[in-house]
């Protein structure tokens, strides 16, 4: 109907909240990647001798692979050369080594970004890693998690003080030459987080890391390594931001999970990056690989996300399979809007026996925007007795989007059971009457629907998360639905 | 209260309504009565306010407010309630979250304190033994897989929560065994008040052995053809609707009902 239609656009009109330009002054680098730029990134880092090998290996293997153009997805070609790879606050001395050394004015955006950094997260019981564009800001809960013997801190701290850990199973999930926005990262990260959860621990609270674009034709690369150790169990929190630019910017992260014999790990993902405008223009690139390696037996890795910002998105945090009765999860709610497009799903790669995967994907198109889930379930040889069950569903909001799905089953093993559900449907204008009839406001009665649907998703979110998500939807959907 | 001057609307081109003049007053239950097709449901639904009906004429006073220049859900704030005769279904939200959603947004809207979870969870219990339904039925989603018989039943219960001024039940009686037809009927009953208008929608008199009408009224080819007091439904019954010179398939089928 036309007015419904009239009353989707004006509620999409809402604004990015998070588009704010932080003024602070930063070292940047020129742009342009070479083997140069490289070393100039590890010398800065002063990281050791076999990190900058590492990345220049990943860099050659980078020059020879394609950029994937498989995706569901289409953006103007990249000029990787046009990018810098290293943006950083500049300081006015070395590190610093504790808050109050913090520039105030970072400390200020994410206090702007609602992100629990100073005394408040103690309440909240969460440890925050920040970090603003290239580097890590500041960890906090250092000392309680340490007594635990839990390890959280940048990637760039753990390279240089616990190379073991980091050379055994940095690249371990992802190699270099998984793919290219892999290869990439590999080459060029500039910081990220490290954690390690010794044998037996169950870390004390929930950690977590902030991630911020700030400068403008930067690239943010930023690495995760999570190790748990047998017996061991974390849960672990991102979210992401970005300001409102013209220009489109780079995202090309790389998460490992790593889990040992009877190990659990927990990753949740709020990412709202910049989406770009209404007319399409603008917005951050999300191109993303995230994957979990259940090498111990009975281990178990569960991803979670809520998906709602980025011009485009191209991310499948998928789950390694290796130990028996190993367990993958993936819940996830996908939402685009505008122009916005999303490719994104999992893989649950079955290698052991009586390995067990979960799929819940919600994917929620409104405006003029393409959402696709995108699935592999494979089983190999050895996967006796695994199963899988997949449900992916699909909303629809207004009649200019699009969804689709692309689920892929590859089984050798005549044991192992499939079960695939899938849904498509609209949010009715029966349904919005029935609301509106009842004194609810049409905004309201949309952002109560889509959270109806997104519901199995949203009880698999820390309860903060699951507020925080709730109310990401409502503003990323105000004005689409009719 | 509710004064309906040469209502006309349409859907998609198509007249429906050719014209209904109509006159309620607080604490009056009127019954429209008419074949398929005559424009009952459309009348629910265009004073409800469901965008999908054109009005092209005509207009609606609701307490000297024009209620064809309010919005829907500004409509049900001022005291409209529709019992629907198909009750969607809304995944995932549950009955719960959505009633509390309705009445604090008409609290809201008239100045008083929006209830909490628990508050209003006691009041929702209350309300749905009212109508024989059980509790559980509120933490389930909004109508899903309810039958027929509970949806009507959890419409009944929502009008008993929302304290409308002018309650239209649109074929309420529909898809209900005797049983069931007595609780909503006693829902509805409970509903009745000086300050508070009915208006019934149905194509059968049976309903009105249980909600005892003062006025009834006869719909067909969009217009309202008859007025008159409870013995007109019950002729109706009777004689069927030919008697008034209407052809209505169904009128065979309602002694069987």
């Amino acid at each position: 109907m036309a007015t419904t239609d009239q009353e989707v656009n004006e509620l999409i009109k809402r604004e990015y909240e998070h588009g704010f330009v932080t003024n602070i002054e930063s070292d940047t680098f020129e742009p342009g990647l070479n083997e140069d730029v490289i070393a100039r990134l590890s010398g800065i880092k002063k990281e050791p001798e076999w990190m900058l090998e590492w990345r220049l290996k990943a860099y050659r293997r980078w020059l020879e692979m394609d950029e994937p153009d498989w995706a569901h997805v289409g953006y103007p070609k990249i000029d990787y050369n046009s990018i810098s790879y290293y943006s950083a606050p500049k300081r006015k001395e070395d590190m610093p080594q504790s808050l109050d050394e913090v520039d105030p004015e970072l400390l200020k955006t994410y206090e702007k970004l609602g992100i629990p950094l100073h005394e408040r997260e103690k309440l909240a019981g969460v440890a925050v890693d920040a970090v603003f564009d290239s580097v890590s800001v500041a960890t906090t809960f250092k000392e309680p998690l340490a007594k635990a013997g839990v390890i959280f801190c940048s990637i760039s701290e753990a390279i240089r003080d616990y190379p073991e850990l980091v050379q055994k199973y940095l690249g371990s999930v992802v190699p270099h030459g998984d793919n290219f926005f892999a290869g990439l990262n590999s080459a060029v990260f500039s910081d990220g987080t490290f954690v390690y959860v010794p044998k037996g621990v169950r870390c004390p609270m929930e950690l977590s890391t902030y991630f911020r674009i700030n400068a403008a034709n930067t690239g943010q690369f930023e690495r995760t390594l999570i190790i748990a150790d047998e017996g061991s169990y974390v849960s672990y929190l991102e979210g992401c931001t970005a300001p409102m630019r013209d220009e489109n910017q780079l995202h090309a992260a790389v998460v490992e999970l790593v889990a040992l014999d009877d190990a659990q790990i927990k990753y949740s993902t709020v990412q709202n990056w910049y989406p770009g405008d209404e007319e399409g223009k603008g917005g951050i690139y999300n191109f993303v690989t995230k994957r979990g390696a259940c090498i111990g037996k009975n281990s178990k890795i569960s991803w979670t996300q809520v998906e709602t910002g980025s011009a485009v998105t191209w991310k499948y945090p998928s789950c390694i399979l290796r130990g028996d009765n190993s367990v993958g999860e993936f819940y996830s709610v996908a939402l685009t809007h505008n122009y916005q497009q999303a490719d994104t799903g999992t893989k649950m790669i079955h290698l052991g026996k009586n390995t067990r995967s979960t799929i819940i994907s919600k994917g929620i198109s409104a405006g003029k925007s393409s959402n696709a889930y995108r699935g592999l379930v494979k089983f190999g040889p050895g996967a006796e007795g695994a199963r899988n069950f997949t449900q992916c569903d699909s909303l629809l909001i207004g009649d200019r989007c699009g969804a689709h799905t692309f689920p892929y089953i590859e089984s050798k093993n005549k044991s192992a059971i499939v079960e695939h559900e899938a849904t498509t449907s609209k949010v009715s204008d029966e349904q919005m009457f029935l609301c509106r009839q009842r004194g609810i406001d049409p905004e309201q009665a949309v952002s109560m629907i889509v959270n109806g649907f997104c519901k199995e998703v949203f009880k698999e979110l820390p309860m903060e998360f699951a507020v925080e998500a709730g109310k990401l939807l409502e503003v990323s959907l105000e004005g689409s639905v009719g | 209260m509710l004064s309906i001057k040469n209502l006309h609307a349409s859907v998609e081109g198509k007249e429906i309504l050719k014209g209904i003049n109509l006159e309620i007053k607080a604490g009056e239950v009127h019954a429209i009565m008419g074949p398929n097709g005559s424009g009952k449901s459309t009348l629910s639904q265009v004073l409800a306010g469901n965008e999908a009906f054109e009005v092209t004429d005509g207009e609606v006073v609701m307490n000297g407010e024009n209620l064809l220049e309010l919005e829907t859900e500004e409509r049900a704030r001022e005291g409209i309630f529709l019992a629907f005769q198909y009750p969607v279904e809304i995944p995932g939200v549950s009955n719960l979250q959505f009633l509390r959603t309705a009445v604090n947004s008409m609290r809201k809207h008239h100045g008083e304190e929006e209830m909490n979870a628990a508050e209003f969870m006691k009041l929702a219990k209350d309300v749905s033994r009212q109508v024989d339904l059980d509790p559980a039925f509120l933490k389930r989603g909004v109508n899903e897989g309810f039958s027929g018989g509970e949806k009507k039943r959890n419409e009944i219960m929502q009008a008993l929560l929302l304290q409308p001024k002018l309650a239209i039940l649109d074929e309420t009686d529909s898809g209900l065994d005797i049983d069931a037809l007595k609780v909503v009927a006693d829902g509805v009953n409970a509903l009745r008040s000086q300050d508070r208008a009915i208006l019934m929608v149905t194509h059968y008199q049976r309903l009105l052995n249980h909600i005892v009408p003062d006025y009834v009224h006869v719909l067909a080819g969009g217009r309202i053809i008859k007025s008159g007091g409870r013995e007109l439904a019950l002729e109706l019954e009777e004689k069927g609707y030919g008697w008034l010179g209407i052809k209505d398939e169904e009128t065979a089928d309602n002694a069987a009902n």
